[in-house]
């Protein structure tokens, strides 16, 4: 596999990379000593959903731009929704409201952080990186430990059951609308929610020990794997406590300090700009003050583990004070940590359907509130796989003139290929050849931050590794393909 | 028997109508449902869409427009004519633009109801995927051509019952759309959402603002039943 061009300059790239959502690849540019010049991860899909929604009513945001993503729907479900509670003035849902989109929301966590953990990581972290690629994925997890497996499917199915009790269907439903919701939740959905939930609430906190016993045990290799110092950014709830559903936008530097915090929606773009890099369809976004260079951020579990003060759940409160000792007081940087933190979260949905669940709010009638109408709304949410922007703006005839969403991934864009130049530099310097080890790390880095290229780039695909070898002159010179 | 009953036989079953019905309205009584679209009861038959075509005494006819008369014999629910009918949907979907996982009459929608009842799966023909406009200029009421199947219904209901003329017709074949009394939209008219043209709309093309996606999934009209299951069930109870 190994191939030098005439002046022995080569270019690596791997293309798609696999069990993430969507269409990436990877390019690495090597010199004529081996060493990696720079490392990409490009996004080479294009939806626009920006664009489908111009001319569309307001009230129509929530149901059409879910339709970016199969996998978490109710994420830009719920960040339309409040975006439009903004434009119908409802300030302050209803307790019913409210307390139905928090379920749903946790719901769609549950689901999500379960499908990732499960399906698309732990044959890593059960089998090993260097395991052989029939090995690496949920059947063979199936095969091996299929108590492990059986339960993360029951477990992702309540998480769905959870969202059709909440929004109509499993997914793509349409609970929520603006001002805030169309259903309560009966008695019968309740009590058949109720039934299980402590189950849930078991496994959850028994794939956290799964996560957390397997990262301990090999702690050296695992904590060190494409650890790099990052700012972190995500929504935390006034008191500082922990919120996937509402808050204000804070950020930490790689030591914990704090760049800004408590920034309301409306003032994103006064701390948040995008800039766009001609080799990706995903926008990189930084944090202004800091500039493009330094600006960059993470998001999702591990950023927000390492941002909040605490959370308001007692069992995720307890293994988020073990998790954070890691970093003797600052957050923590690891790639391979999102694993934990993603954990964490799945125990405080866990937690939050039992705390939700008995509530009789859910029963209420009052479904609904409007106010003075606005013509630009911006609301976030924190996705599973981070925080998660919509901006909208509509005309007198309630027209969306102009959508602008920041999704998850790519808030972690900039992350993502510092973790590729990482581990290209750790296991591609001085090599002769592209290795399975190669693709095996790769991809187990990219899809440590849970990317969703679909919903980045607002499209829809399949995966597999692609490798290619590119000489100086552009021409592939050799290649190998997995998938 | 009085004399303004008339005997007919519908897929093999003799009913008693009342002269005057169409076949249609003497088959809903009767409780054996037609499949029709243009058809509403408040209003007068359309005769366009041409879904509840049937065989009188071997012969096609709509059923909306076609008079009882004593002896007729009529073939309803047959698979030649529920092919037809299939292929008449189908020809809609794919001459519109049809996005029914957004469209906020999802549910609620006849010719999505009427699909999914004559077994529809996946349209077989290409889709033209014409250009059609957005009116949106109402503050109250909008018009999204995409979802327009032409079947008069609002032209009818606006000029019967609301008695305002507000929409009609304009060019031919592929062409053909429905238009506005005004220049520029639907605003101009003197259209309002509580007008009877605003509430019979089988599609979300001529809608009410403003309402969304506001009855749950799971207790929209077609949710639980297929359409026509209302028709059917009349005949249960007798």
């Amino acid at each position: 596999m190994a191939t030098t061009t005439t002046n022995g300059k080569r270019k690596i790239v791997i293309n798609p990379v696999t069990r993430v959502e969507g269409h990436g690849k990877v390019t690495i540019h090597l010199d004529e000593a081996g060493k990696v010049q720079q490392a990409r991860f490009h996004i080479i899909e294009f939806r626009g959903f920006e664009r489908f929604a111009q001319g569309r009513f307001y009230w129509e945001a929530p149901t059409i731009v879910q339709r970016l993503c199969g996998i978490c729907p109710v994420s830009h479900h719920l960040a339309a929704s409040k975006a439009m509670d903004v434009i119908v003035g409802a300030d302050k849902l209803t307790p019913t409201a409210e307390k139905m989109r928090r379920l749903m929301h946790y719901g769609q966590t549950y689901q999500s952080h379960a499908l990732h953990f499960f399906h698309l990581a732990s044959p890593d972290l059960l089998f090993g990186f260097d395991a052989p690629v029939e090995k690496r994925h949920v059947l063979a997890v199936l095969a091996a430990f299929p108590d492990v497996a059986k339960k993360a499917v029951l477990m992702r199915k309540y998480g769905q059951e959870v969202i059709k009790a909440t929004a109509g269907k499993k997914v793509h439903g349409t609970g929520s609308i603006p001002g805030g919701m169309n259903k309560n939740l009966s008695i019968e959905e309740r009590d058949a929610l109720l039934k299980d939930a402590d189950t849930m609430l078991a496994w959850a906190v028994e794939g956290l020990d799964l996560c957390k016993k397997t990262t301990l045990e090999n702690a050296e290799m695992l904590l060190a794997f494409g650890s790099f110092p990052s700012n972190h950014l995500s929504i935390v709830r006034e008191d500082g406590c922990l919120d996937l559903y509402d808050g204000k936008l804070r950020a930490k530097d790689a030591d914990g300090g704090i760049i800004f915090d408590q920034v309301a929606p409306a003032d994103y773009l006064d701390y948040i700009a995008e800039e766009v890099r001609p080799w990706s369809y995903m926008k990189f976004p930084y944090i202004k003050s800091l500039g493009k260079e330094d600006g960059w951020y993470r998001v999702g579990p591990l950023a927000r583990i390492n941002n909040c003060d605490f959370i308001d759940t007692p069992i995720a409160e307890k293994e988020r004070q073990e998790f954070m000792a890691l970093g003797n007081g600052k957050p923590i940087n690891a790639t391979m940590a999102y694993h934990w933190a993603r954990m964490i979260e799945l125990v405080h949905s866990a937690e939050k359907f039992k705390e939700l669940l008995p509530d009789p709010d859910l029963q209420g009638t009052d479904l609904v509130v409007t106010g003075t109408r606005r013509d630009r709304g911006v609301a976030w949410i924190e996705a599973p796989r981070g925080t998660l922007f919509h901006h909208y703006e509509v005309n007198e005839l309630d027209q969306i003139t102009r959508a602008n969403l920041i999704v998850s991934t790519t808030n972690n864009n900039e992350a993502m290929n510092r973790c590729v130049n990482v581990v290209a530099r750790a296991h591609l310097e001085g090599k002769e050849e592209i290795t399975d080890g190669l693709l095996n790390h790769i991809e187990v880095g990219i899809p440590a931050y849970d990317p969703c290229l679909s919903c980045a780039t607002h499209a829809l695909g399949q995966m597999r590794l692609h490798v290619q070898i590119i000489g100086p002159d552009g021409a592939v010179v050799d290649e190998r393909i997995r998938g | 028997m009085s004399q303004d009953t008339v005997n007919i036989i519908i897929d093999g079953v003799e009913i008693q109508a009342t002269a005057g019905q169409t076949i249609l309205e003497a088959a809903d009584a009767a409780g054996m449902y037609i499949p029709r679209l243009c058809h509403h009861p408040d209003l007068p038959p359309g005769g366009h869409c041409r879904v509840c075509t049937v065989k009188v005494n071997g012969r096609p006819a709509s059923s909306c427009t076609f008079p009882v008369s004593e002896g007729l014999v009529i073939e309803n629910d047959t698979d030649e004519i529920n092919a037809q009918r299939r292929r008449i949907i189908e020809m809609l979907f794919v001459e519109g633009n049809h996005y029914c996982p957004s469209c906020e009459a999802g549910g609620n929608c006849e010719l999505q109801a009427l699909g999914y009842r004559l077994g529809m799966l996946a349209p077989t023909l290409p889709y033209l995927r014409v250009k059609r406009e957005l009116d949106a200029t109402h503050k109250d009421v909008y018009i999204d051509r995409d979802r327009c199947v032409l079947c008069g219904r609002c032209v009818r209901a606006s000029s019967v019952v609301d008695k305002k003329d507000a929409f009609g017709f304009e060019n031919r074949g592929i062409k053909k759309r429905l238009s506005v009394d005004a220049v520029h939209g639907l605003g101009e008219t003197a259209v309002s959402a509580a007008d009877k043209a605003a509430q019979v709309c089988p599609t979300g093309c001529l809608t009410v603002k403003r309402v969304g996606y506001a009855t749950p999934v799971g207790r929209r009209k077609y949710d639980k039943t297929p359409i026509g299951a209302e028709i059917e069930k009349k005949t249960a109870k007798v």
